[in-house]
């Protein structure tokens, strides 16, 4: 791959780096910030957060968009798949996008209903 | 005219393989489908977690008060500041990944293995940091007692609310149990070594210290662990049968032993892909030095292995989530 085969711009062209050496520090700096506000908030645990919504800690769900944010950011830039053709990223990203969600919706649910059951039951499990 | 023949052109390019839908060479689309099929698996791993989490949601074991520990700061409590280290460290890896496979396109040899072995150092460090944290994990800090039922009581201080550890009230008891050998028996068992304390130790221990408490695995609404009062701490350690000191495949001491066998299982899933990536990175930081990628014109190779690296890296920002901060 050539220099000019790079895209440099991150944020959707918010930032456009001069060189792929200059985005490279640019994203570890972006993944810095990132890690460093999910580990003081999970340090601080600010009590707002840790109301409920949709069956979740608000934290909880600031974590897990924090990731994926990580994520996009080291797959898209670190593994060079923002330079890739459009098939290819589909092929590589699509099946985990519907495949993960799936897998994650259909056994936490289950693990509710089991938790559930345990409450509820007539047997007891502290014992 | 013209149409026809670019039509004829473009497929026999087709037929003879010269149509790339994907423009990627063979092998980085093979690395790619391997990715995507670990992720996959990662994926059934940390999924599965999430599933004996809320199972058990009112009495998981809390990570902060797990993974308390950080290298030369002894009896500090320093929840996740370690994790994080280790976090940086990989992303930090990462980084001199992607410079080397930049300074590959660029045919830099010295900068390729310059950058590689700042990897592999990064790799290095981190499974030792690894090991660091089984090794605290299954050493345990402060024991605790185990029910009937595997459920595990732990001891606090009454009026601090502090965990307090095992050897702070034991009562030394001398007694004539000693650990089953091979050669004792009439059948060719043994056992692994005995707790530190024995049951009636511990028990005695607890009776004679008005101050302590126990506290159950069971959480409350501001995610604490529930602390019984005396009387039923008193009544409570009865049910006790098992001194259970650090954490292995069977018994756990923070909790759910589930918790102990997922963290055994992912982190040490992870720490096998860690080492394996070093160890790809040593053999192609050694190709860089004797030239073959020099010979060969290109530094595709760095860049699949580059690829192989960042999902490691990848895979932990997912199990730091998951297993430290959520």
């Amino acid at each position: 791959m050539e220099e000019g085969e790079h895209k440099l711009e991150i944020f959707r062209g918010l930032i456009k780096f001069k060189s792929n050496v200059q985005k490279i520090w640019g994203v570890l700096f972006v993944l810095s910030v990132i890690t460093t506000v999910e580990v003081v908030l999970g340090i601080l645990k600010p009590q707002p957060l840790l109301t409920m919504l949709f069956g979740m800690k608000i934290l909880n769900w600031i974590f897990i968009i924090l990731t994926i944010l990580k994520a996009y950011y080291i797959t898209w830039d670190f593994m060079h798949v923002r330079d890739e053709r459009d098939s290819l990223k589909g092929s590589v990203v699509l099946p985990l996008i519907i495949l993960i969600p799936y897998l994650a919706f259909i056994l936490l649910l289950e693990a509710d209903y089991i938790f559930n059951i345990m409450v509820d039951g007539f047997v007891s499990w502290n014992f | 005219m013209d149409i026809t023949s670019s039509d004829s052109e473009l497929s026999s390019e087709i037929w003879e393989g010269g149509n790339k839908p994907l423009n990627a060479s063979y092998g980085k689309l093979m690395m790619w489908f391997f990715l995507v099929s670990d992720a996959l698996t990662f994926s059934g791993f940390i999924v599965s977690y999430g599933f004996s989490r809320f199972k058990n949601i009112d009495s998981w074991p809390i990570a902060d008060e797990v993974f308390t520990h950080f290298p030369f700061l002894h009896g500090i409590d320093a929840p996740m500041y370690y994790v994080a280290l280790m976090t940086f460290i990989l992303i930090f890896s990462s980084v001199t990944m992607v410079l080397a496979v930049d300074a590959g396109h660029h045919m830099k040899k010295n900068k390729v293995a310059f950058y590689m072995f700042l990897t592999i150092i990064g790799g290095a460090v981190f499974v030792g940091s690894q090991a660091w944290e089984w090794k605290n994990f299954i050493k345990g800090e402060y024991g605790a007692l185990e029910t009937k039922g595997g459920q595990i009581l732990q001891f606090v201080d009454g009026s601090s609310g502090e965990r307090v550890s095992l050897a702070s009230f034991a009562l030394s008891i001398s007694s004539q149990r000693t650990t089953h050998q091979k050669n004792t028996g009439i059948w060719f068992q043994n056992e692994s070594s005995l707790p530190t304390f024995s049951l009636r130790e511990v028990k005695e221990g607890f009776l004679k210290n008005p101050n302590l408490l126990i506290r159950g695995e069971k959480i409350n609404d501001r995610g604490e662990k529930i602390v019984l009062s005396r009387e039923q701490s008193t009544l409570k350690i009865e049910d006790a049968v098992n001194v259970v000191e650090g954490a292995n495949l069977i018994h756990n001491e923070y909790g759910n032993r589930l918790f102990a066998n997922f963290f055994f299982f992912i982190t040490g899933f992870h720490g096998f892909h860690v080492f394996s990536g070093v160890v790809i990175n040593i053999i192609i930081f050694f190709n860089v030095i004797i030239g073959t990628y020099e010979k060969r014109g290109h530094y595709e190779m760095v860049e699949k292995v580059g690829l192989y690296w960042h999902f490691v890296d990848l895979v932990w920002v997912f199990v730091f989530t998951f297993f430290y901060l959520v």
